[in-house]
């Protein structure tokens, strides 16, 4: 088993909190993490539903759901940016 | 000399003619400087008047991030002699500046594309997101397919919106 940190931001941080860290299976990509999340049910079934636009950062660098994650990685979903 | 932050986030204000300085300061190749400057509007998609303030989200050591390597790529596809980017954050008003983006380099083709480029990039990809308080209500600001395909241009893809 790994540790991952996880970080939520904007929409998904007022539903969801700020962060929290996991504990994830060695050789889990992103995406599979999302799907862990979404099995929890209620309000994380909810925002990070497939079908909904919702963005990753691996370590701080954005990244696409097939990425695999790190042992001891930072992992952040986010809406769509914003910026500029 | 000491070697100044090519990228800045911060809540406070910026200067125009300060950064420019800064930027083409002791490079006598400069021949031209291209500049954007962002600034917060009354309205998004509703009626003028109606933005009462605009609250910037960001995803701090991700964003400085990213601006940087948005500028190296901007340093190895044009012809340009220095970049920097100041992006404000936190609690903003209508009429209040949001982002700079100037550039200089030798001739002026380059540093428009560049700036350009440089915008593009932003709206698309750097970890910020927008909070708009109305009468209505607050809420999130929705990101543009328009501003995927303006980075589309580019030859980039940005799967953002």
């Amino acid at each position: 088993m790994m540790k991952v940190r996880l970080r939520f931001f904007a929409s998904l941080r007022e539903a969801l909190g700020p962060g929290e860290e996991v504990d994830l299976e060695a050789g889990s990509s992103l995406g599979q993490l999302r799907d862990r999340l979404i099995a929890r049910g209620g309000i994380h079934a909810q925002v990070l539903a497939r079908g909904r636009a919702v963005r990753c950062a691996l370590n701080q660098v954005m990244v696409d759901e097939s990425s695999p994650v790190p042992d001891g990685a930072e992992v952040a979903f986010f809406p769509p940016v914003t910026g500029g | 000399m000491i070697r100044q932050p090519r990228v800045r986030i911060q809540s406070g204000d910026f200067d125009l003619s300060t950064e420019v300085a800064a930027l083409r300061v002791d490079d006598p190749a400069v021949g031209a400087v291209a500049s954007f400057i962002g600034t917060v509007r009354d309205r998004n998609l509703g009626t003028a008047g109606e933005v009462g303030t605009l609250e910037l989200e960001h995803y701090p050591g991700m964003t400085e991030k990213a601006i940087e390597a948005m500028i190296d790529a901007a340093m190895m596809r044009f012809d340009i002699r220095a970049a920097r980017v100041v992006h404000r954050v936190g609690l903003l008003l209508p009429c209040d500046q949001i982002v700079l983006v100037a550039v200089s380099s030798a001739h002026r083709g380059q540093a428009f594309q560049a700036c350009e480029f440089l915008m593009d990039y932003l709206k698309t990809q750097a970890p910020f997101w927008k909070k708009e308080s109305t009468p209505a209500g607050a809420h999130w600001v929705d990101a543009r397919v328009a501003d995927d395909a303006a980075l589309a241009r580019w030859g980039i893809s940005a799967s953002n919106a």
